[in-house]
């Protein structure tokens, strides 16, 4: 389309520009695959009732409505042009996909339940069970807040003197070696025995899974540092400890951040375990609870939320990343 | 850095040259069980404010030297002296400079010249230095870059000004010159050399430029292939500024590319 554009700018600028610039398209065949789940959902009769479908048709049919406002709305250039069209095709998608899901699910029952939902399912488990699914989550981001920040504090440390202390890294490595294969959730017995409650047993299972990424790409990154650096600070009469927290730590902070990553990932896979340990609320626990009873849908639902906060928390370490690691820019 | 009026502020202590004496040093290293010889029995004294150069085959252990000299390492035999004092461990006394900038990448341009005050813990005192130091470098309107935003040309301006922060009595130059172009090389040059006749520093140059050994240093020293000894010296009594085709100039070129086992 730009590509067209571009073309035939030259020869005739004014005939070419105001139709494809003005009518943003995507939105147009946004809103038409969104409709189609919208008519889907209400036009065909249901093979398996899941619930919510009225709600379910008006919101995508909003959305519809909201695509086809946007075409004729968006501006013509800047930011919010530029995220609109790098997003345009995941929109029609979505709708692709909304409708299929639908119609695969609810509409001719091909996908059966209880193993598969419908998103009427899921949207009416949000609908239904929205208190308790929002103190879940807050339980949940509680066991993950602590864990993954003691974890990445101990691990943060932990690297650094393994990194930096040559008789640190002699007794410490071996270890490190032996337990970091080992997954977090395989410490479960030991824990109920150390901890004088299951929920520290859990926060330590989730700060374990987080703690031992920070811990090897820290310590890999401080024993990778330039030894350039180090003469140049002791040369300028540094003492071990400004070349610890002024070179060794920046240096090794793109490291760092790496292990941060995989930590978030790999604590956020613990935390359903973690929370069967005699938890009463937590987003794992649900998980674990409406397996027990079936319940699919909520099952579905809940790890819909979860892939959503993982996905924010993601995205805030890459702010943060970015912001402390700007000095970076030129190397990558 | 060319106009020796923008000098370091008479505030801090004025350049106190060293005296440097090395005597029986030799070095070997240890590499997977093999021993090998760097260098072996080199013998020389550095006056007070002597800039003197240090020539030889690349890899023959000019820059080992260096660092015996400076502290960063020690000899396996023989001594070096700085003012009648065994040179143990480094000081910021005596800077050595790299032929890399070796500059912090994750901070400024003025917070790597601050590094040595910022070390010693008397920055908050001292931060004009770190100013100055950069304003004669040339490198003012650069405080707030990164290194990675600098030519290497100002790079290797930035680590100079990282070093004379620190007023260093004696200055080690390990190559410092030896991977830029041609045109800045010949700038920084006359910078250095002005710097020099400016503040006085006792300097040992390592090079394997011989026009610039003779164009900077009152003495070259020649050394051998590895392990290496001290192969002739070379006087260049000559005033400064000297220009690369004076005859005299071209005469100790070649007396010095002799030396090496080079006519030309």
């Amino acid at each position: 389309m730009s590509q067209a554009t571009r073309v035939v700018e030259p020869v005739a600028p004014s005939l070419a520009r105001p139709f494809s610039r003005r009518i943003w398209t995507p939105a147009l065949y946004s809103a038409a695959s969104w409709a189609a789940a919208a008519i889907v959902t209400k036009a065909l009769p249901d093979v398996i009732p899941f619930g919510s479908s009225d709600l379910f048709a008006v919101l995508v049919g909003v959305g519809a409505a909201g695509f086809v406002v946007l075409a004729f709305a968006s501006p013509a250039s800047g930011r919010l042009r530029q995220v609109l069209d790098y997003y345009g095709p995941w929109f029609i998608a979505i709708g692709v996909w909304l409708t299929l899901w639908e119609f695969s699910t609810a509409k001719t029952g091909w996908l059966p339940k209880p193993f598969f939902s419908a998103p009427t399912g899921l949207l009416h488990v949000y609908v239904t069970d929205w208190q308790r699914l929002l103190i879940c989550i807050g339980y949940s981001l509680k066991l993950w807040g602590l864990g993954f920040s003691l974890g990445a504090a101990f691990g943060y440390v932990a690297g650094v003197a393994l990194g930096w202390s040559k008789r640190f890294a002699y007794w410490g490595m071996p270890i490190l070696k032996l337990i970091g294969p080992v997954p977090a959730t395989a410490w479960i017995p030991v824990t109920f025995y150390f901890f004088p409650t299951t929920y520290d047993a859990s926060i330590f299972i989730v700060a374990l899974a987080s703690g031992i990424p920070v811990t090897i790409l820290t310590s890999s990154g401080v024993a990778l540092v330039n030894r350039a650096y180090y003469d140049v600070g002791r040369n300028l009469g540094a003492k071990p400890w400004y070349l610890i927290s002024h070179i060794a730590i920046p240096s090794a902070l793109p490291h760092t951040f790496v292990g941060l990553f995989m930590g978030l990932y790999y604590s956020f896979a613990v935390l359903v375990v973690a929370e069967i340990l005699g938890s009463k609320y937590g987003l794992g626990w649900y998980i674990q609870f409406q397996t027990n009873y079936s319940g699919y849908a909520n099952v579905y639902a809940t790890l819909v939320i979860m892939a959503f906060i993982c996905a924010g928390l993601v995205k805030l370490l890459f702010v943060a990343r970015d912001r402390l690691l700007s000095w970076q820019k030129g190397f990558i | 850095m060319a106009t020796p009026a923008t000098a370091l502020r008479p505030a801090s202590p004025p350049a106190i040259s060293v005296t440097v004496i090395v005597r029986d040093v030799s070095h070997v290293f240890m590499l997977q069980g093999s021993t090998l010889e760097v260098l072996d029995k080199i013998n020389f004294s550095v006056a007070a404010g002597e800039f003197i150069a240090l020539l030889g085959p690349s890899g023959c252990g000019k820059s080992t030297l260096l660092r015996l000299v400076s502290g960063l390492d020690q000899p396996t035999a023989g001594s070096v002296a700085a003012n009648g004092e065994i040179v143990d461990k480094p000081d910021p006394s005596r800077i050595l400079v790299f032929q890399d900038p070796t500059l912090f990448p994750w901070t400024t341009v003025w917070k790597n010249a601050a590094t040595g005050l910022a070390a010693r813990g008397v920055l908050q005192q001292q931060r004009d230095r770190v100013d100055d130091a950069l304003k004669l470098v040339g490198l003012s309107g650069f405080e707030h870059a990164y290194p990675h935003q600098l030519s290497g040309g100002m790079a290797q301006r930035a680590s100079l000004a990282r070093a004379l922060v620190n007023d260093p009595a004696l200055l080690l130059l390990d190559e410092p010159l030896g991977k830029l172009d041609s045109l800045t090389r010949l700038t920084l040059q006359a910078e250095l050399l002005s710097l020099w006749l400016d503040k006085r520093f006792t300097a040992i140059l390592v090079t394997h430029d011989v026009e610039e050994a003779v164009l900077l240093s009152s003495r070259v020293i020649v050394l051998t292939e590895r392990p290496a000894r001290i192969k002739a010296e070379v006087a260049v009594d000559l005033p400064y500024p000297r220009h690369r085709d004076n005859p005299k100039v071209v005469v100790l070129r070649r007396r010095t590319l002799g030396t090496l086992g080079l006519e030309t």
